[in-house]
């Protein structure tokens, strides 16, 4: 089965209002989009929508988180982490306000909307902030239970989901450890590691990979900051080549966060799949995908190249 | 609260902004001294904040904006008996007292601002809180004039008004100067009264130096129960230290020996 990660998050605002009277929604005119909508079907006083201005978001979101409420502001990825980055940086994490900025729409996958829709740097970004915590929710349960799970920490955190659908991976009895890697599939020769809508694409190009022979393990990682930097080392010690997998720029996101980790204690290599420091472009999303290279054939051509 | 009391407390005020900022080297003596009276009037006399109350929601908030004017706000705090720190660590190594506010080292600090523009939405969010929780409070928000060139400003005040939040009240610091000149010579902001008409904000004047005419401005703002509401305090960059008025020169920079003693000596005088 096929959900929209966004379709979680706004359920899972709308049950978290229900439980507690804090949560509040805030949106910049893409309510219907971000689905944070739906929480006006609970209480439609808690949805703030701030009108395409989504600088005066995060601020009100600041304001808010410092009178006790909790705030998650949402919009798509190139404008939540981008065009309000600086009062992020400033109003959020510096007094360090417990504020969830929810963003969708991030990636290459945006398709139609292009390059200016098209955010490939938002996990870099955040990533670069003090007492941010990092997230990129791959599929429909995932994302409800990570939902439910920033609700419950204190501090500003990220959430990073796509716009269009991706395949279940998990089902609503999964339990989830948001801090490590998780193991889908476990291989011999070489190391998967992807994160958000990748992942579905890693799985299946490690099923074609084994038909060939080569034997994949395949790695989400949900949190990227604070990265599982052990758990990390420990699955490049295990395989002979490793490859990280986002639809991100490769500067500063999985693979710039994976490196990091990797090079303080180097044992085998590992090369970026990812965004080639490029703006995308217009085009279905799966169009997009394949010519940038992160559909099934181009990881696995990427693959193939180092291997 | 007598003009003569309130009127000593910003003397105080003065001296410690002065003395702190020559202590540190660093720091805007300018927009500190041109916010000095209002501040006394809103700690002295409008907010209901007390040593009791500092640390919780229950009471009324106060956003510097235009946290530059941080040494004013730090002054106005030891001067009410909410700071125990030592004025005289501001912008020093391990102290609390930030170059710009900080609200995770202060309870006395409602919002960390610095950035400018900022304050003005986050008092949008704490309005918007205070009214979900329908629990009477007001939230104070003092701008820059010059700050009002950030566009957040106004995309803040367009919410404010959007939300009908009553319980809120600007406050523009007009000392008519920013760090390169006059704000009419390096890029218009004015007119600042139609323009907070245009948005929807209740505008009111006063000058800034004269607690009567902001106790009447204040006493009007408080009037409005439909919308928010902004005061424009008509006010001189460097108030109380000859040499520094209106003198774009003296945003950004710290007294010298020679001119500490003679500031603190115009300040101590009778009819200061």
């Amino acid at each position: 089965m096929k959900h929209e990660t966004r379709v979680a998050y706004g359920e899972a605002l709308a049950e978290l209002a229900k439980e507690n009277k804090d949560i509040i929604a805030l949106d910049a005119d893409l309510s219907k989009s971000t689905k944070t909508a739906e929480i006006k079907k609970v209480a439609s006083e808690r949805h703030i929508n701030c009108g395409i201005a989504e600088a005066d978001m995060m601020g009100i979101a600041a304001g808010l988180a410092a009178s006790g409420k909790i705030p998650f502001a949402s919009s798509f990825a190139v404008f939540a982490a981008g065009r309000a980055f600086e009062i992020i940086r400033n109003s959020i994490c510096y007094p360090k306000l417990n504020v969830k900025i929810c963003a969708t729409h991030a990636g290459l996958s945006v398709g139609e909307d292009g390059a200016t829709h098209q955010a490939i740097e938002d996990i870099a970004l955040m990533r670069s902030l003090p007492n941010m915590k990092v997230f990129v929710a791959s599929d429909y349960h995932e994302t409800k239970a990570l939902i439910r799970h920033v609700s419950k920490i204190k501090g500003p955190c990220y959430v990073r989901m796509q716009r269009g659908k991706s395949e279940d991976i998990y089902d609503e009895d999964t339990v989830f450890d948001f801090y490590k890697p998780k193991e889908l599939k476990k291989g011999k020769d070489i190391a998967l590691i992807a994160t958000g809508l990748m992942t579905q694409y890693a799985l299946k190009a490690a099923d074609i990979l084994a038909k060939e022979g080569i034997d994949a393990s395949v790695y989400e990682v949900v949190c990227l900051k604070p990265l599982a930097d052990k758990e990390i080392r420990e699955i490049i010690k295990s395989h002979r080549i490793n490859f990280t997998i986002e639809e991100h720029s490769i500067i500063g996101g999985l693979y710039g966060a994976v490196a990091e980790a990797a090079i303080a204690e180097p044992s085998n290599p590992v090369y970026p799949i990812g965004v080639k420091d490029t703006f995308g472009e217009s085009g279905k999303a799966e169009e997009v995908l394949k010519k940038y290279g992160l559909d099934e054939e181009g990881i696995i051509k990427a693959i193939k190249e180092k291997i | 609260m007598h003009n003569e009391v309130l009127k000593e407390h910003a003397r105080n005020i003065r001296k410690m902004i002065i003395e702190m900022i020559h202590a540190a080297n660093s720091g805007h003596p300018g927009g500190a001294l041109s916010a000095a009276d209002v501040m006394t009037y809103l700690y002295f006399e409008k907010m209901d904040i007390t040593k009791e109350n500092v640390d919780s929601r229950e009471r009324d908030r106060f956003i510097l904006s235009k946290g530059h004017a941080s040494a004013a706000l730090y002054a106005t705090l030891k001067e009410k008996g909410l700071l125990d720190e030592d004025i005289h660590s501001f912008r020093k190594i391990d102290s609390k007292l930030q170059g710009h506010p900080s609200m995770q080292y202060l309870a006395g600090v409602d919002m960390t601002t610095g950035s400018l523009g900022q304050g003005s939405s986050a008092a949008v969010g704490m309005a918007l809180a205070d009214k979900l929780d329908q629990n009477g409070h007001h939230v104070y928000c003092l701008l820059g004039d010059g700050e009002s060139e950030e566009g957040l400003v106004w995309e803040a005040m367009m919410a404010a008004h959007h939300y009908g939040l009553s319980d809120l009240t600007y406050i523009l610091d007009f000392n008519h100067l920013q760090i390169d000149g006059r704000i009419e010579d390096v890029i218009d902001p004015t007119p600042f009264k139609e323009k907070f008409e245009a948005f929807g904000l209740a505008t009111f004047e006063c000058d800034g130096h004269d607690f009567d005419s902001i106790r009447e401005a204040f006493k009007k703002a408080s009037e409005v129960s439909d919308r928010p509401q902004v005061i424009i305090a008509h006010t001189i960059k460097g108030k109380g230290v000859s040499f520094m008025e209106d003198q774009a020169s003296w945003h950004g920079s710290a007294p010298n020996d020679e001119e500490y003693m003679k500031a603190i000596e115009e300040l101590d005088r009778e009819d200061a």
